[in-house]
């Protein structure tokens, strides 16, 4: 039975199309994987259904949830109905909570609100909520506030808020896009089974379509506002029909060629280090606890060689990348490059022999400088040569941008095109080593192919080495042939990333692995 | 273009053309005494009309728009020239002992009340302008400071400061190259907010006589004098105090649209 219909919704927004002629089916209890890179029109179709389109969107078509077009109600008309009979979650746990509010007051809030319970019941309902998305009763009291938990707990926070009032339709926006991946598969996990033990209808808007893989009965697949297909999840995999589902199914599964061998010749041997910081005091007079966030690791990087570096958040990751650009001193052991060690003090002719790249296309340029003066900051190590603007041409040229777009500013860029810039700019100094810190794990699905296609061919034609750091597994193991598994600021597994991923032999790197979303690999075969 | 610009130019730039005209030209000197034509209101001979010594009020105002204009720029640099380089050095340094050093004598000027300081001042140094520009920019200092420290940590945690201490910059040349240019929209909408609130606060010292002294002609002093008068000739008091809105006003209008203007992720949409 149909619960949710959308009939050729068009949203514009002044001249720009965002939704085009876009229809859709959703059974009670069903879940649907909405899919798409960003832009595409996913979240839009979402805040349409909830009716909070900004005020200068236009709409036509219909949108129906229970037999009811939602077009002509008034915005107190919707107001009943969000939270009542359709809830959403949003990406970012940490800001879809109140800081000032206690968990068990901020899911009771909703309860009061639409129910006109006392407090008492609502909160009595609250902790069944709570205990239902796992955050159970002596170790989660009510009265914790968010700064208390987890990301991955926070995230089960808001869902509790969403399913308190038992909706009929929840919409997850990306739900598990900021979590780490065994947090991930957990909350998936539980979306999934509040679906089908409460009937409720699930909307998941994902751009990760090994995600939608493992949760979905249906996929709808959506490019440009428009959406190129739906189809049951199995069949779609199996058998794509729309060309741009083709597309990006080959591109969330591709592999770069294959860098060439390394040399035996040791780049960066990083031997014992260590790095604690001081934690704040138990009581007046007690000495600093200390956490040790880099613990007695060791490892070598050979020239011309790709390491991947997986953990998930705070296992010391940003703190030992600190270390090996030299931006923060160890308290123990060594890190050497090319034979000479690397502290804050290291002369830029060292420094010079290695550059980074970042996660954020968007923050990692400063917006008020042309792409030719940022490109051209690491000239600061090595003094800018003569011959500097065929160097800054030349550098865009190898990352396939043209010479002409110098004098562009960042904000003129797409997020691919500036992951690029950033790889010009750690490239123009002739770097041995690049430091890649989640450098595609903000890219689309296609553009992020489009990346690792360039990294390979660089890496090829200038001899380098790339330390990889990523949380995301798929996209290590595609371009790695080495890999270092980190938990709590040590190294707990280390081998050639094949036989790591097929074979891992620490239980930690055992759960890693199990709880990457993946496509079942007899999808990718006929039937 | 913006509207608000173009208003807050036009107004601002009226100030500064009569403060600058008043230099070589007035209609009337300004100390000239015509006791025969006083309280007069507005007429061809006195555009603005003439007060109780029969001064030319026209005359008196684009004078006093000097005195004003002066008074809140020297004091506007004076707060600037040390609060911003302190805000940058604390952020580059957050959580040291300099940064710790820096805020709490920030604060510790803060916590004054500024006018009683600004009378402390002129009463201890004597009434003048100058003293009054002192007074004002050492309240400027920490507001400075303290924009500019809060501007310059949220853009420390960027990547792309990352990038530049990856590219061997040490603190002090990127909080030039890259925290300051990112900050100055902040600090121009600050400075023309602290330029009104200095000719506001340039009036209130002149008003209560602790600023510009006779015969330096004053917009404050002009509202003090002609405050027994508003019954008998309003618009004694109402040229002055429109002067100080009108310029206080464009001021304002003129931040707000520079800080736009100033963007280079809003100039296309701008043009």
């Amino acid at each position: 039975m149909t619960l949710l219909s959308l009939d050729h919704l068009t949203v514009q927004i002044g001249n720009l199309a965002i939704l085009r002629d876009v229809s859709l089916k959703l059974a009670r209890g069903e879940i649907l994987g909405l899919v798409g890179e960003s832009g595409s029109g996913k979240s839009m179709s979402a805040l349409a259904v909830m009716g909070l389109l900004p005020d200068r969107a236009r709409i036509s078509g219909d949108i129906i949830l229970g037999g009811v077009n939602l077009r002509h109600r008034s915005e107190r008309q919707m107001c009943q109905l969000r939270g009542n009979d359709i809830s959403m979650i949003f990406q970012e746990p940490m800001s879809a909570l109140n800081p000032m509010m206690s968990i068990g007051d901020q899911v009771a809030e909703t309860l009061m609100l639409h129910r006109k319970m006392p407090r008492s019941e609502a909160r009595a309902i609250a902790r069944e909520k709570l205990d239902r998305v796992g955050l159970r009763a002596p170790r989660f009291p009510l009265s914790l506030y968010p700064h208390e938990l987890s990301g991955g707990q926070r995230q089960r926070v808001a869902i509790a808020m969403a399913i308190a009032l038992h909706p009929k339709l929840l919409i997850a926006d990306e739900p598990t896009t900021a979590l780490d991946v065994t947090t991930q598969a957990e909350v998936l996990d539980l979306l999934r089974d509040l679906a089908r033990e409460e009937g409720m209808a699930l909307i998941l808007i994902t751009h990760d379509l090994a995600v939608v893989a493992g949760m979905a009965d249906r996929v709808a697949v959506m490019q440009a506002g428009q959406i190129v297909e739906t189809a049951s999840t199995e069949p779609l995999f199996r058998t794509p029909r729309a060309l741009y589902t083709q597309a990006l199914l080959a591109a969330s599964t591709h592999q770069p060629p294959p860098a060439r061998r390394a040399s035996a010749k040791p780049l960066l041997q990083v031997e014992n280090a260590t790095r604690t910081y001081p934690l704040p005091r138990p009581s007046a007079f007690a000495p600093h606890p200390e956490l040790r966030a880099v613990d007695d690791v060791s490892f070598t990087i050979h020239a011309g060689e790709s390491l991947g570096l997986v953990g998930e958040s705070g296992c010391g990751k940003s703190t030992l990348t600190r270390a090996i650009l030299g931006l923060d001193a160890l308290q123990g052991g060594a890190i050497h490059l090319d034979g000479h060690p690397i502290s804050p003090a290291i002369p830029s002719a060292q420094r010079a022999n290695m550059q980074i790249v970042f996660q954020d296309p968007y923050g990692s340029f400063n917006p008020r400088q042309r792409v030719e003066r940022l490109i051209c900051e690491p000239f600061h190590l090595t003094g800018r040569p003569t011959d500097w603007r065929d160097r800054v041409a030349e550098a865009l040229r190898e990352v396939g941008l043209s010479p002409d777009d110098k004098t562009r500013f960042i904000h003129e860029f797409s997020g691919g095109q500036r992951q690029r810039i950033a790889i010009a700019r750690a490239l123009i100094i002739r770097p041995k080593l690049i430091v890649l810190d989640e450098a595609v794990s903000a890219l689309d699905v296609q553009v992020r192919a489009q990346v690792l296609d360039l990294l390979s061919h660089l890496q090829a034609t200038h001899d380098l080495a790339y330390l990889f750091i990523s949380h995301d597994l798929s996209v290590v193991r595609a371009v790695t042939s080495r890999c270092l598994v980190m938990q709590a600021g040590k190294i707990v597994e280390e081998g050639p990333t094949e036989a790591l991923f097929t074979a891992p032999q620490n239980p930690y790197t055992q759960s890693l692995i199990a709880a990457t979303p993946r496509i079942p690999q007899h999808w990718k075969e006929p039937a | 273009m913006k509207l608000s610009l173009v208003i807050g130019g036009v107004l601002s730039a009226a100030a500064l053309l009569a403060a600058l005209v008043s230099l070589v030209w007035t209609p009337y000197d300004v100390g000239a005494l015509d006791i025969a034509h006083k309280l007069q209101g507005p007429s061809a001979a006195h555009w603005l009309g003439t007060d109780h010594f029969g001064r030319d009020i026209a005359s008196m105002l684009m004078a006093g728009a000097r005195t004003s204009l002066a008074v809140a720029l020297v004091a506007v640099t004076i707060g600037m020239g040390l609060g911003v380089p302190l805000g940058l050095w604390a952020a580059a340094r957050r959580g040291s002992w300099i940064d710790e050093g820096i805020m709490r004598a920030n604060d510790l000027i803060f916590a004054f009340p500024a006018l009683v300081i600004a009378i402390l001042i002129t009463a201890t140094f004597g009434p003048s302008a100058t003293n009054a520009i002192i007074a004002i920019g050492i309240f400027n200092i920490p507001v400075f400071a303290r924009v500019t420290r809060a501007g310059a940590l949220s853009l420390w945690q960027l990547d792309y400061i990352r990038a530049a201490q990856v590219a061997g910059k040490n603190r002090a040349r990127i909080s030039g190259e890259h925290i300051l240019p990112n900050i100055a929209n902040l600090l121009i909408v600050q400075g023309t907010i602290q330029f009104s609130l200095g000719i506001l606060a340039e009036a209130g010292l002149s008003y209560v006589g602790l600023g510009a002294q006779p015969p330096t002609p004053s917009w404050g002093r002009m509202l003090a004098e002609s405050q027994t008068m508003v019954a008998l000739a309003p618009h004694v008091a109402i040229m002055p105090g429109l002067a100080i809105v009108l310029t206080v006003l464009g001021l304002n209008l003129l931040g707000d649209g520079l800080r736009d203007a100033l963007d280079p992720r809003l100039r296309g949409r701008l043009a």
